[in-house]
């Protein structure tokens, strides 16, 4: 039997508004255990919520990057469970009136373009953080446990997609792609790693051309687009596995175990539990106008899908076009070219060496030395030949590693090529005159010498000679 | 000069300025009146001595460098112990807050302080204000000061009594569904429910959010009038509190009832209201028409659902509310060998019968499958109680009905039965369902002795209409008995 994937995720995004959903309290990392905390997001009695604004703005900026309707009029509604970290055992959430409905985003895998529903764009507010101690990583195995609630009551946006999502492939490049908008629209710092942006995958498989569901299994703790990727791939073979021998899929929550490289079924009750909606009697309805919402799309910023698409037209390959947006390396791209560089020079440059250095770095492009004009400043350099394209890579570690501009970099390190046709024809003479036997094999024919003496020459350099002018005087004097 | 505990926030306003008594001898005068009647009444879980000292002083400072406040400077208020006050030990009559001291004021607090307020403590109610009678308190029941055999009502039943009693000038209560009104009116003083959003909510210790409004309980129409101003306006803590301007709720209090039309619900004034209460409510009536108003019979359908409805959406808010009582943060904590254990062993440990009550039908009404029938259908009756309100406001000024079908039971008579309890606020309930303001005003006693009150309602911000009658009704009634209790005898 021919199985069909069906995958839909529900992403949950922290927004980096100065203060936190419903109080004041601020909102950010690092901050000491239980600092960033008042009455309200403690859930104190007594304490009342007061919507944050720019939340509800930067979630509807969302929603219209991702061609969602605004509703008109929104609820707010209280989700029961009991939890530890979530201070009033409710979370304010929305139910059945979100603030942003029937939208899309299209991605392009090795399979071709296709366009993914979103179902709803909504806001909520995020949970505390638990710290289990002792042995175990459930609650009752273990002897006690800390809860900080600096995150509680962050605004947290939830992106829910139709289950449009056929292969691990496409749903890790729906995240990558749905976290460039987020980045664009410049509204969090979508850290998979902190949590700050967080994926949990519905799948389910049913028989080739069935119209109906399947049971559908809830995948979640996977903090790198590889390992929800991953983890849906191990999760198809395992659903597979059973469909194939007969067996029946459990509804249930799952966790990625990255290291196992396995789901492993979580606690049955979530799946029982009943959140016993209702609309928070604490807040009015949220009332947006037809103006707001036209004022909120004009101001609108580019998107990722038209950012590579000017890339593109600009001579930029479409896959490093797509690094360059992915790793939101396009405002640094576009400082280079008005600095004067040519774009596929750039595109090279950043999708090369500079990626390779964030990526060993574990850095953002934000932290980085490396201006647009200084790119600029290097690729000119080699291109006037005033470096080696080996002199260059390690001008741009200089550079990267703070030890000043391209030009600066270069001197103090001592790389640029010697230009001086005199001083380079001495120093070919010399080396000319040191090896008369390998001079009089070359005028024999023998080429493969040549670069035995370009290395002689560079050697004696320093590696500040141009290869190429030295490979040519060599020959002319042969 | 009688006993200052005995005066109204206007007489003792008027002494504090004329310099024939000082906001430390006023709150001395009540404090007296507290050591007398406490031991037989019950009306306080907290006494506040150094802070109301230190407020006294501070207001008695202020008089003396020409700086007035307003009305309430240097006037000794009581609040009801779901009002959070800072470093005050704040209870909600519930043993699951034993020992709390809030971190923050409430607004009112706030409010109440920058008037100049002194306050003097925290009043006794039914834990989390779920009750009528103050019975369902983890702190023992308060007593009525016209008998202590029998209850003050509910939920704001300390409160009453206390300025009852004179161990308080005035009070706040709050009234989810005529906590403010009924044990007023059984206590014979006035008692006010504002539009809902006028006060702020910030700092109250929520039952059913959006039936929850907090209400001054004083001695006089004008003196409720006086709280209002001081506790009343916007407050952006509170999503749901009004913003547009208020109104000037004293505006009309003097102009007389003549050529008002006054009508009375038939469905709340009728059967299951004693004889003495529905007599003395014909008698208020026949002077109002006397005093030149139109009496007009008027009938308010939904109200016949209106309790069920209540006993549905308060429930159902409230185990949303109290669900951050869990031992986590702040209060009583049990242990457990899981998380999920000791929240359950402390809930079960902290909370009273009737707040456990009410947790479990809420969360059932709110439960998959049941919803449609239970809280999505008091959710409808709530919109037919808000359109009768309209309907009925298009033929009549103000509604009027007897605050409490009764006068004050006996404690212990109505504990086993929660039904007759909740049907002690049939008349007050509906208006919590509108959002829309009402109060009570003593009118007399029945053969007993006992205070009756006399309910006017009026349309959302029509405040200054309601003090309007209310100030009539008070006039009219010419009502001027006090509890034994209340005098320097009383239980010295």
């Amino acid at each position: 039997m021919t199985w069909e994937v069906v995958i839909g995720i529900e992403t949950h995004v922290e927004l980096r508004t100065e203060s936190k959903m419903f109080c004041g309290c601020p909102v950010g990392f690092g901050a000491e255990p239980n600092t960033a905390v008042c009455p309200v997001c403690l859930g104190l009695p007594g304490a009342l919520p007061v919507p944050n604004e720019k939340a509800i703005e930067w979630t509807m900026r969302l929603g219209l990057a991702l061609d969602c309707d605004v509703t008109q009029q929104s609820l707010f509604h209280r989700k029961n469970y009991f939890y530890a970290d979530m201070p009033k055992n409710y979370q304010i959430s929305q139910f059945d009136f979100p603030l942003c409905v029937g939208g899309h985003l299209d991605v392009t895998t090795s399979d071709g373009d296709r366009r993914i529903g979103i179902t709803r764009v909504h806001l909520e507010e995020d949970t505390g953080k638990s710290t289990h101690l002792g042995e175990g990583g459930r609650i009752g195995s273990s002897g006690g446990a800390l809860v900080d609630f600096n995150r509680a009551g962050i605004p947290l946006m939830e992106v829910v997609s139709e289950p449009d999502i056929r292969t691990p492939e496409e749903a890790r490049v729906y995240a990558q792609e749905l976290r460039a908008v987020v980045l664009a629209l410049g509204v969090s710092d979508a850290r998979l790693e902190e949590g700050s942006m967080r994926f949990d995958a519905n799948i389910s498989l049913r028989s080739e051309g069935a119209t109906e569901l399947g049971v559908k299994v809830e995948v979640k703790n996977m903090n790198s687009l590889r390992s929800l990727q991953r983890a849906l791939s191990h999760e198809i073979e395992r659903q597979t596995k059973i469909l194939d021998e007969g067996g029946a899929i459990a509804q249930e929550t799952r966790h990625w175990d990255e290291e196992a490289g396995r789901t492993e079924a979580g606690r049955s009750k979530e799946e029982a539990s009943d959140y016993r909606y209702f609309s928070e009697p604490d807040l009015v309805p949220l009332v947006v106008t037809d103006e707001v919402v036209a004022g909120l799309r004009s101001e609108l910023p580019e998107l990722p899908a038209q950012t590579r698409a000017r890339f593109a037209a600009a001579g930029v390959d479409s896959i490093a076009a797509r690094v360059l947006v992915g790793g939101s390396l396009g405002s640094l791209f576009d400082e280079a070219v008005v600095a004067g560089a040519a774009a596929p020079e750039v595109a090279k440059w950043l999708t090369g060496e500079v990626t390779a250095h964030l990526n060993r770095e574990g850095a953002d492009p934000p932290a980085l030395s490396l201006d647009g004009a200084a790119l600029a400043e290097l690729i000119a350099m080699v291109e006037a030949g005033d470096l080696s394209s080996t002199a260059a890579k390690q001008v741009l570690e200089g550079v990267l590693t703070g030890e000043g501009q391209p030009r600066q970099v270069a001197e103090a390190r001592d790389l640029i090529q010697i230009r001086d046709e005199e001083a380079l024809a001495e120093a070919v003479a010399a080396v000319v005159a040191a090896h008369p036997e390998e001079m009089g094999r070359i005028a024999d024919g023998d080429g493969k010498l040549i670069g035995f003496l370009v290395g002689q020459v560079m050697k004696a350099t320093g590696g500040k000679a141009d290869p190429r002018r030295v490979s040519e005087l060599i020959r002319e004097s042969s | 000069m009688s006993d200052p505990a005995d005066l109204t926030i206007v007489e003792a306003a008027a002494a504090l300025r004329s310099e024939d008594l000082t906001a430390v001898e006023l709150l001395a005068a009540v404090r007296r009146r507290a050591a007398m009647t406490e031991a037989n009444i019950h009306a306080y879980l907290t006494i506040d001595v150094e802070g109301a000292e230190a407020s006294a002083r501070a207001a008695d400072d202020a008089f003396a460098g020409g700086e007035d406040r307003g009305p309430l400077q240097g006037i000794p208020i009581a609040l009801k112990d779901n009002m959070v006050t800072r470093g005050l030990e704040t209870t909600a009559s519930s043993q699951i807050l034993a020992g709390w001291h809030p971190p923050y004021d409430a607004t009112v607090v706030t409010r109440l302080r920058d008037a100049g307020a002194v306050i003097v403590g925290k009043t006794n109610l039914d834990e989390f204000a779920m009750g009528s009678s103050t019975e369902n308190s983890a702190y023992g029941t308060s007593r009525n000061p016209w008998d202590p055999e029998r209850v003050p009502g509910g939920s704001s039943g300390g409160s009453a009594a206390a300025v009852a009693v004179g161990s308080a000038l005035a009070a706040l209560g709050s009234d989810t569904g005529g906590s403010v009104r009924q044990p007023a009116s059984l206590c014979g003083v006035v008692g006010m429910k504002p539009t809902y959003g006028l006060v702020s909510r910030y700092g109250l210790i929520a039952f059913a959010s959006s039936l929850d409004q907090i209400g001054p309980i004083t001695r006089s129409v004008a003196d409720a009038l006086a709280v209002l101003q001081g506790i009343s306006g916007h407050d952006p803590e509170d999503a749901t509190s009004y913003r547009g301007e208020l109104p000037d709720f004293g505006s009309q209090i003097d102009r007389g009832v003549e050529g008002l039309k006054i009508g009375v619900v038939s469905e709340l004034s009728g059967e299951g209201t004693e004889p003495a209460v529905a007599a003395e409510f014909r008698t208020m009536l026949q002077r109002l028409e006397g005093a030149g108003a139109e009496i007009k019979e008027l009938s308010l359908p939904s109200t016949a659902y209106a309790l069920s409805a209540y006993y549905l959406i308060a429930p159902a808010e409230c185990s949303a509310n109290l669900a951050r009582f869990d031992g986590v943060r702040f209060g009583l904590r049990l242990d457990g060998g899981t998380v999920e254990e000791m929240m359950g062993a402390t809930r079960a440990a902290g909370f009273g019968p009737e707040v456990i009550r009410r947790i479990l039908l809420g969360t059932y009404a709110l439960s998959a499958g049941y919803y449609d029938a239970f809280y999505g259908q008091a959710q409808k009756v709530r919109t037919l109680v808000i359109d009768d309100f309209k309907q009925a406001y298009e033929q009549a000024d103000v509604l009027v009905t007897p605050t409490s079908p009764t006068t004050a039971f006996k404690v212990g008579e109505r504990t086993d039965d929660p039904l007759a309890m909740y049907l002690s606020d049939l008349c007050t309930i509906p208006s919590n369902l509108s959002g829309d303001p009402g109060i009570s005003v003593p009118t007399g006693v029945d053969d007993a002795g006992l205070p009756i009150g006399f309910q006017v309602l009026a349309p959302a911000l029509a405040e200054p209409l309601m003090f309007r009658v209310a100030q009539a009704v008070e006039d009219l009634a010419g009502f001027d008995a006090r509890p034994t209790l209340a005098s320097s005898e009383g239980a010295a």
